[in-house]
């Protein structure tokens, strides 16, 4: 900030030339030191308090059998080791079985709804990007999904994917796409994958719209006309253009999408009401039932950490990568 | 961000429900009430007026609030873990042993259960599912209800069916003659793990099954267990007499169904005050007691609904015991039983309460004989809820199955269960 003020030769007014005491200037050089520091304080509070602290208790339950027995006084929870991870990681146990059913679910989840939301926000921010008339009115809209409580939005979804009263269903059949007298089921079996999947990507694409929205406003127009000059067409610009000047954008937001994406609980919880079918069985709400549903809090907070630790290394490979990558373009 | 990201999944059992507290205002106290009415706006106003009763005899003010079965375990779970919530709870009696291994409410030994007008006053069978046996219950029963079979007068008349069905033979071949266009002959909820593990509790009795061993193990894949739970399940996948659009239903859309003459039959407990509700006027259904199999299966029990109902229970972090007891006590007193019960068609739980003339309607005579004689506890064992969660959670995806078209067989049945079981020993 600092860089921006006034130029030219004008010195600042309450920024003493070198000619005051030198006591007084290193106080003033400790003041300023820990200014930012103590700025920091209440933001490092709240993130230990908020963030940190909870995670580490999440560790320290993991290694506990802490069941209905214990969970009024924790203390008496026998400590259990690293059985509770003995127990995630066994993938032939019935327990282990399912949470790896879970993680190909969620990761397959993951990259569908990433993917499209990317594409879809792309698309559009792309066919907004110059003005017309509506433009304004058709940004409003398209940013809609994203103003709306999720329960709200969720709970509107079920009722559209209901089998015999649902909108979904009654739309299809008008259309013929459907036999009318045996409709399919969305929110059950097979295409309960594809329900969640849409609801997700109608819920996260605003997000990317908006952020490559923003990114697209800083790409300078002479680039588009200098492509334009030398016959670039409209995908040729795109690529070379476009797609290259909003990597800093995307960089961060498909690493956002995909772990608000891949950690989702509120989508199936609502949609599902608490059990998801197997084939809709995303981690979160997997290890919402293992830890509630069974009352096996250690259980459901060892798989936790081993989420929490796969997210991490996810996330470092891939910070690792796009900046090096980066440094090398 | 990863951390930030996180923490919905790794703290999800770290956090408490914060709710209500009830510090520093001894003279208030905090009521979770079950939803027993047809929607939490009624079970306010029901219950409104009795709170300001309390509050005018005893000058403590009760703050209500009308948890959604859907919510109510979590809730209870999240104020037993956080020492913080309410003081007075409604819990459904099958959770009773569960919620008393947390060692969070107050156990009712006989001084207790002294203080609410002593052990006498209560139902037997109801005060037995309020807790492990041997043990000081962990509530007093407050409503008790039974399943029963409820069956649509013209609907029956219509399809020249005179008597209800007394077996599960005649229920299906009643069902078959009333499955026409637009019209199901039974209907189940089938997404709704609660209700499914009710009904596998029946059907295993019928079929000689048993969920849990007398050392408390689970026993869920048993041959009695598998073919009860197919039963029940065939009534969707083989005999087609439920609607397969019922393998979605967990908000109670079966009842609807039934009030709108979608359905013919329905096993439900103390529905008809929700009938009214919707519109079906108490004319129009008849009630009979759930049926049996014609031959009874080797070891089968003649046992036709589990002794359903609702407790009320004291948490021991409560600041003011002598005020939650004495809101137990004006709950289950005479006056208020009848009040209470009449308004929900449930059945007193207290003795004295039960010879008023509004329980002798036919609803409650056959609510109250079911209970009087052919009902059974759920198992009282700690992990009762983990049963009712797993084994429920099984059957809705065999409805799905069956509701997709997919042959559901024994086979299936009894990898379902059997994963179910290896859950409860993780």
């Amino acid at each position: 900030m600092a860089t921006t003020t006034a130029p030219g030769p004008v010195r600042p007014a309450g920024r003493p030339a070198q000619d005051g005491p030198p006591s007084r200037r290193k106080r003033r050089t400790v003041r300023r030191s820990y200014l930012p520091y103590l700025l920091l304080v209440p933001a490092a509070l709240l993130e230990l308090g908020i963030h940190v602290v909870p995670m580490l208790v999440g560790v320290w339950m993991s290694l506990l059998e802490l069941t209905q027995f214990h969970i009024r006084d924790w203390s008496t929870a026998p400590f259990a080791g690293f059985e509770n991870y003995r127990v995630t990681f066994d993938f032939d146990s019935a327990t282990g079985k399912d949470l790896l059913h879970s993680f190909w679910v969620t990761a397959l989840y993951t990259t569908l709804s990433v993917g499209f939301s990317w594409m879809l926000g792309l698309a559009a921010a792309v066919f907004l990007q110059r003005p017309f008339k509506g433009r304004a009115l058709l940004r409003t809209l398209f940013l809609t999904p994203y103003a709306l409580p999720v329960y709200t939005a969720v709970i509107t979804w079920t009722f559209m994917f209901q089998r015999d009263t649902g909108l979904v269903n009654h739309a299809l059949d008008q259309l013929g796409l459907i036999d009318g007298a045996n409709p399919p089921f969305w929110l059950i079996g097979e295409n309960s994958f594809v329900a969640l999947l849409i609801v997700s990507v109608w819920k996260s694409w605003p997000f990317a719209f908006l952020c490559l929205m923003a990114g697209l406003q800083n790409v300078p127009p002479e680039l588009y006309e200098a492509s334009a000059i030398d016959g670039a067409n409209f995908w040729r610009r795109l690529r070379d253009v476009t797609l290259p000047m909003l990597r800093p954008v995307n960089q961060v937001l498909l690493l956002v999408l995909f772990l608000w994406t891949f950690n989702d609980f509120n989508t199936p919880y609502v949609l599902f009401g608490g059990s998801a079918p197997r084939q809709a069985d995303l981690i979160s709400i997997h290890i919402y039932q293992s830890s509630f549903v069974t009352w096996n809090f250690g259980l459901g907070s060892a798989m936790s950490v081993a989420l929490l630790l796969f997210l991490l290394v996810v996330t470092a490979v891939y910070l690792l990568v796009t900046n090096r990558r980066r440094e090398h373009a | 961000m990863a951390v930030a990201a996180l923490l919905t999944t790794a703290s999800i059992a770290a956090c408490g429900d914060s709710g209500d507290s009830s510090e520093g205002a001894a003279k208030t106290l905090t009521y979770w009430a079950s939803n027993q009415g047809a929607s939490i706006e009624f079970d306010k106003q029901t219950l409104q007026p009795e709170l300001d009763k309390f509050e005018q005899q005893t000058g403590i003010k009760v703050n209500v609030e009308v948890v959604p079965w859907s919510d109510l375990l979590n809730r209870l779970l999240a104020a037993a873990t956080s020492g913080k919530g309410p003081d007075v709870v409604n819990i459904g009696n099958t959770w009773s042993a569960s919620l008393q291994a947390t060692n969070a409410l107050v156990p009712f030994d006989d001084a207790t259960l002294a203080k609410v007008g002593g052990k006498d006053r209560f139902v037997p069978a109801a005060l037995a599912a309020a807790g492990a046996p041997g043990k000081p219950p962990a509530a007093v029963p407050l409503y008790s209800l039974a399943y029963a079979l409820y069956y649509n007068k013209k609907m029956f008349t219509d399809a020249g069916v005179t008597t209800p069905p007394t077996t599960w033979e005649e229920l299906v071949e009643t069902g078959k003659k009333l499955t026409k266009s637009g019209q199901w002959g039974l209907a189940v909820e089938g997404a709704n793990p609660s209700e499914n593990s009710h009904h596998a509790f029946t059907f295993g009795q019928q079929w000689g099954g048993e969920w849990f061993d007398s050392a408390g193990k689970p026993t869920f894949d048993t041959p009695q267990n598998v073919a009860a739970v197919k039963r029940y399940i065939d009534l969707m996948a083989v005999d087609k007499i439920v609607n397969p659009s019922n393998a979605e239903y967990a908000q109670n859309q079966s009842v609807a169904d039934f009030a709108n003459r979608k359905a013919a039959m329905l096993l439900w407990q103390a529905a008809g005050s929700n009938f009214k509700a919707q519109g079906m006027s108490p004319e129009e259904w008849g009630i009979a007691p759930v049926p049996f199999p014609a031959t009874t299966p080797p070891g089968g029990k003649k046992v036709n609904s589990m002794v359903a109902g609702i407790n009320m229970a004291v948490f021991k972090h409560t600041e003011n015991l002598d005020g939650s007891l004495e809101f137990v006590k004006f709950m289950t007193s005479d006056a208020e039983q009848v009040i209470l019960n009449k308004t929900y068609g449930s059945l007193p739980s207290v003795k004295t309460a039960n010879a008023d003339p509004a329980f002798q309607a036919p609803e409650q005579k056959v609510l109250g004989e079911v209970l009087g004689t052919t009902a059974a506890p759920l198992p009282q064992v700690p992990e009762e809820s983990q049963f009712e969660t797993l084994v429920g959670t099984a059957m809705k995806e065999l409805f799905a199955d069956a509701a997709g078209g997919k042959p559901v067989t024994e086979a299936q049945v009894k990898e379902k269960l059997g994963v179910a079981q290896q859950k409860m020993g993780s």
